[in-house]
């Protein structure tokens, strides 16, 4: 699947694009690069990559910004490679429009990973599917019904609702905010306690052992991410 | 204290002040007696035996028994001080040891004989204030008095019994005693006692004494000091019931104004207004009137004028100074503003023509102060101390004016007889006489009244002399002519005296003009100064000239005062001085020359006041030891140490804030870097270890490269937490940390510590424990994460290799929640693991211990304290090995998961 993708490495740091490129064309990718926004930019058009790897110490232009021109100018999926940790930083570049995010210093096959499952995720955007799998989880969207190891869980409305929109997006985080608006509408974004509550729930009845939960994955004072491999 | 109090039913201010005062003071008892020997001391050695015995910490402080046989049997049993020996004139005084009581700090200490006068060179001149201080400092007081020693019936009490009284007390003390008790025997009872022997009396004192216990003396004084105390009793209640604002009976809108001037019998007109005022419960007012006498008192006649606004004050007057042209004028002008209603004033006896002549003050005031009662004290008996003032006193120099200015005035009428000589003979002018007028009036605006009046007679001898037939002689033929010469006479000193008033007005006005602008031109210094040093020296200049005083201003320096100016220049201040210094800083009271605490010293010390205490003290002194401040100079001296307090305190604010914004900018600038550079470390460092990870992956390297490798990949990690480690840092330096807290599920917290520190903890076992119903917290969800994951590396550097680390999150007793981070190492000496957290939150001790574990419990410290959650280290537990670091929810971050679950649940349904 991920055999030919379209990698657009932007990082003004000479070292990390080599070392990028190095191990993005050993994974059988093919990589441009670029060191600052706007050179990103003329990439985006001209060679229209289906990834961007994107830091945020841009010299030209913040991180952020560049990532709403980015959504503007092409759909290629973004994934935020950053030294900036904190949670504030991921959230607002998340709700800006991206895809993933990923902190330096990285595990090179966790990279991988996100990058593929970013990739997977803009290809499956275009059509909405009937029913989904993750692991040993399969989520009937229309059935409104989740079935582990073939057997019928029963979930609430809500708890179904959540999950659903987490198995929308395997792979992939989505904060707190995302999840409250999606499931409970725009007027709880900010009750965070029933997605903890919602959240416990549902591993309870999903998860193996719900106090080391696998599958639903905490990202702290960020989201949720429905682990793509559990 | 008006009507208007009562009609909103508030409480009155004044009351509640009072009242606040009072709390965290100590509280005084006051035994009084109506003589001595009624048993005063035996009541209070009693009384504080049952206190003794009710379990509270009595100390005598100093108790007089007379050798009383009965008195000395209750001394026993009860910690006394030693007192305080002072050598004076050759004998050996003792006294109350105040630093002592003050340092041992009873519960309740017995003071005998509030009256007493100290002997020189004692911090305060009276015991009572003594007690004051030791009241202040919170400490329960009892002590005693005679009824004659109070202030405002001294003179009742010398008017019948002839002893006069020097120890007195001020009413306050008493009014403001939390309990009296009345000491009481009958006068004849009192009498069988002093007949027996059982009242110890001084052989020099005894016949005195025996005239003063006379039945009918003793009579009268036992009704003094009961109506006395009644009357305190009935004040206390009174200020309970405005206090708390409850309907009671209340005191008419009275006020009364007294009119003090530096007149011997000053005293007794403020005792009798002071009684008035009591009789009324009404505020009183001790008024001043400053006129162009003011400016020719001699220095005898301002101390006493001091005195009597002192005593005043002591007696609980408003002291106030008004100028005006006249007394009347003044005191009028004060009644209307104030709306007093009743006034006293003190009237000499004078003669009819000086009356008539100058007017009375007294007939102005009852002709024109409209519905004021005028009250006369007549102080025919005062003027036996000091003389009857103003007609027999010898007229000052600047009355008599100058010999120069004298001859000046009579080569003006030589010259004036010389001019009309001339023209009268050039111009056959008839009468000359107008012309005399010229000099006197000359003389009268430019040297006063006294050389006028030589003028004017000299004109008129020069007039009659050369001018009346017979020419040359100073006979007068013509009657008519001896007409012209009196009038001319008359004429002349009339004009002189009204000349050389409206001159004298003048100068007033100027004196009032320059004070002023003394202050203006003060403040504006003041506030150039941009510095405490400069304002200090601008101050001492300043007060210098304007006072005409030596002048010294101390700020505290590394915690003691330090001489920060002078003017003129001076380097020492005398032991006694310097000890006035400090203790009108500490206290934030004037001490020193002219005060009540150390009146002995040389200087007198100001503080310079602002809202928490005094920031400095303006020392004053005069070069020829005569007083340092007048009394007409006493609103100069206060303009100008307010003004310097708030330059002063505006100074100190500035430089606080500068310093503190200078600290900010630092410590911006400092993790501004500290920031910068983490995060310019990470991307290389993300290189090195990505390469590492794909070297291992792609090169077939021998069991030593391996080894090499993995050491490398080791050591690019630790890197990579002592930056994370050293951003934290930065952040937690900065101070002020923005804390978001949001409802974070412990289950996600574990998981994500764990799943991000996996690298770190190599194949370790992490044994997670946390139940299932376990309430979410609200804690900042980076914080506590960054908390968990030092917790985790701390237990993997200590642990036991192959030791599993245990995270562990419990319900409290409390309702709060404990997260416990333990490894199964060897374990911390309990008085280390205690002080681990400290060491490590002080910085100290850093490089000590395995690699970055200071950094990190820092942190961990730093964060949970920013978060409101405790953090402890403990020994394993439970017969459990190794070291657990336990973070503790309070209860109040604890949120109620039954009902968000219930919440959620109704959205769902």
């Amino acid at each position: 699947m991920s055999f030919g993708l379209k990698v657009l490495v932007v990082d003004d740091d000479p070292a990390i694009r080599r070392f990028l490129r190095t191990i993005l064309e050993a994974a059988a990718m093919k990589v441009a690069d670029a060191a600052s926004a706007g050179e990103a930019l003329r990439l985006i058009a001209a060679e229209r990559p289906e990834v961007v790897i994107l830091d945020l110490g841009l010299p030209d232009e913040d991180g952020q910004a560049v990532i709403g021109r980015i959504k503007a100018a092409s759909p290629a999926a973004i994934l935020v490679l950053s030294a900036r940790e904190s949670a504030g930083e991921k959230v607002t570049a998340l709700n800006a429009g991206a895809d993933d995010y990923v902190t330096k210093p990285f595990d090179t096959d966790e990279l991988l990973a996100r990058i593929r499952t970013a990739a997977r995720h803009r290809l499956q955007e275009q059509g909405v599917r009937a029913s989904l799998r993750v692991g040993d989880i399969e989520v009937d969207l229309l059935a409104h019904e989740v079935r582990r190891d073939g057997a019928a869980v029963r979930l609430t409305p809500k708890e179904f609702a959540l999950f659903a929109e987490l198995a929308k997006h395997p792979g992939r985080v989505l904060t707190h905010g995302q999840l409250l608006r999606s499931v409970w509408g725009p007027a709880h974004e900010q009750d965070l306690e029933y997605l903890r509550v919602t959240v416990r729930a549902l591993r309870r009845k999903l998860e193996v052992s719900p106090s080391r939960p696998t599958l639903i994955v905490n990202e702290p004072g960020v989201g949720y991410r429905l682990s793509a491999s559990p | 204290m008006n009507d208007a109090d009562l009609d909103d039913g508030r409480p009155s201010p004044e009351a509640l002040l009072a009242q606040a005062r009072r709390e965290g003071r100590g509280k005084l008892k006051v035994f009084l007696g109506a003589a001595p020997g009624v048993g005063k001391t035996y009541e209070m050695l009693s009384d504080a035996h049952e206190r003794r015995q009710g379990g509270a910490d009595v100390v005598i402080g100093l108790v007089e028994t007379h050798r009383r046989r009965e008195t000395e049997a209750l001394t026993r049993g009860l910690e006394i001080f030693p007192r305080k020996v002072v050598p004076y004139g050759g004998r050996l005084l003792t006294e109350l040891d105040l630093d002592a009581v003050l340092a041992r700090r009873p519960a309740l200490v017995l003071i005998d004989e509030l009256a007493h006068t100290n002997a020189p060179g004692s911090r305060h001149p009276k015991r009572y204030q003594d007690i004051e201080e030791v009241l202040d400092a919170g400490i329960d007081v009892f002590t005693t008095v005679n009824v004659q020693h109070l202030e405002s019936l001294s003179d009742i009490v010398a008017s019948f019994t002839r002893v006069r009284v020097r120890e007195t007390v001020p009413d306050r003390i008493l009014e403001e005693a939390d309990a009296i008790e009345i000491v009481d025997v009958t006068p004849d009872e009192l009498i069988e006692r002093l007949k027996a022997g059982k009242i110890y009396v001084p052989d020099e004192a005894t016949r005195a004494l025996g005239h003063f216990f006379s039945k009918a003396n003793l009579s009268a004084l036992r009704e003094l000091a009961l109506r006395r105390a009644a009357q305190t009793v009935d004040r206390q209640v009174l200020e309970e019931v405005r206090a708390q604002a409850l309907a009671g009976p209340w005191a008419s809108g009275e006020r009364v104004t007294v009119a003090i001037d530096d007149h011997p019998g000053g005293p007794d007109v403020i005792r009798a207004a002071k009684r008035l005022a009591d009789g009324l419960s009404a505020p009183w007012t001790a008024l001043h009137v400053e006129t162009a006498r003011d400016r020719r008192l001699t220095p005898a006649e301002r101390e006493r004028l001091s005195r009597h606004l002192r005593l005043a004050s002591e007696l609980g007057a408003t002291v106030m100074t008004a100028p005006a042209t006249t007394v009347a004028r003044g005191i009028l002008d004060h009644t209307r503003a104030t709306r007093s209603t009743q006034i006293v004033v003190g009237k000499a006896k004078r003669s009819r023509l000086f009356e008539l002549l100058r007017g009375s003050v007294v007939d102005t005031l009852v002709r024109r102060s409209e519905g004021a009662a005028v009250h006369v004290v007549s102080l025919e008996q005062a003027a036996q101390e000091g003389g009857p003032e103003g007609l027999s006193k010898l007229p000052s120099a600047a009355a008599v004016g100058r010999p120069a200015e004298h001859v000046a005035a009579l080569t003006l009428v030589a010259g004036t007889t010389g001019a009309a000589h001339l023209l009268a003979r050039a111009l056959d002018v008839g009468n000359v006489s107008l012309l005399y007028l010229l000099p006197v009036v000359l003389v009268a605006s430019r040297f006063g009244i006294a050389p006028a009046i030589v003028a004017a007679a000299a004109s008129a001898l020069a007039y009659n002399f050369f001018f009346l037939p017979p020419l040359y002689t100073f006979t007068i033929r013509d009657p008519e002519n001896v007409l012209t010469f009196l009038i001319l006479l008359l004429v002349g000193i009339v004009t002189a005296q009204l000349v050389a008033r409206v001159r004298v007005q003048a100068d007033l006005a100027a004196d009032r003009a320059r004070q002023n602008a003394t202050l203006a031109g003060f403040s504006r210094t003041l506030n150039r100064a941009t510095d405490t040093a400069s304002l200090a020296w601008a101050t001492c200049r300043e007060a210098a000239g304007a006072l005409d005083a030596q002048a010294v201003v101390l700020l505290p320096r590394d915690g003691e005062l330090a001489l920060a100016a002078s003017h003129p220049p001076h380097d020492q201040l005398s032991l006694i001085d310097r000890a006035a210094a400090d203790w009108a800083f500490t206290n934030a009271r004037p001490a020193g020359q002219g005060a009540d605490t150390f009146p002995g010293a040389d200087w007198l010390f100001l503080p310079l006041r602002a809202d928490n205490g005094a920031l400095g003290v303006l020392g004053l002194g005069s070069p020829d030891g005569r007083a340092v401040t007048r009394a007409d100079q006493q609103a100069l001296v206060d303009a100008i140490v307010d003004q310097a307090s708030v330059a002063l305190d505006r100074l100190r604010l500035t430089e606080e804030m500068t310093a503190v914004a200078a600290l900010q900018a630092r410590d911006r600038a400092r993790g501004a870097l500290l920031s910068s550079v983490g995060h310019d470390l990470r991307t290389p460092l993300a290189t090195v270890t990505g390469s590492i990870a794909e070297l291992k992956r792609r090169l077939a390297v021998g069991e030593d490269g391996a080894g090499l490798l993995a050491g490398l990949e080791n050591e690019a990690q630790r890197v990579d937490r002592l930056i994370t480690n050293l951003l934290d840092m930065s952040r937690l330096e900065a101070g002020a940390m923005p804390v978001k807290p949001e409802p974070v599920d412990l289950v996600d917290a574990f998981a994500s510590a764990e799943a991000d520190l996996a690298r770190q903890l190599g194949g370790r076992t992490v044994v997670r424990d946390v139940p299932d119903d376990l309430p979410l917290a609200r804690l900042d969800p980076t914080l506590f994460h960054h908390c968990l994951l030092n917790l985790l590396d701390n237990a993997a550097k200590h642990a036991d290799p192959s030791g599993p680390i245990e995270m562990r999150a419990r319900r409290c007793t409390d309702g709060g929640l404990a997260v416990a981070v333990r490894d199964c190492g060897p374990g911390l000496p309990p008085e280390v693991a205690g002080r681990l957290l400290d060491t490590f939150a002080l910085g100290e001790g850093s490089d000590r211990g395995k690699a970055g574990s200071g950094l990190g419990l820092a942190i961990i410290k730093g964060f949970a304290d920013a978060m409101g959650l405790a953090v402890a280290v403990e020994p394993g537990g439970d017969g459990l090995p190794g070291t657990a670091v336990v973070l503790r929810i309070p209860p109040a971050l604890v949120l109620p998961l039954a009902a968000a679950s219930a919440e959620a649940a109704a959205e769902a349904a």
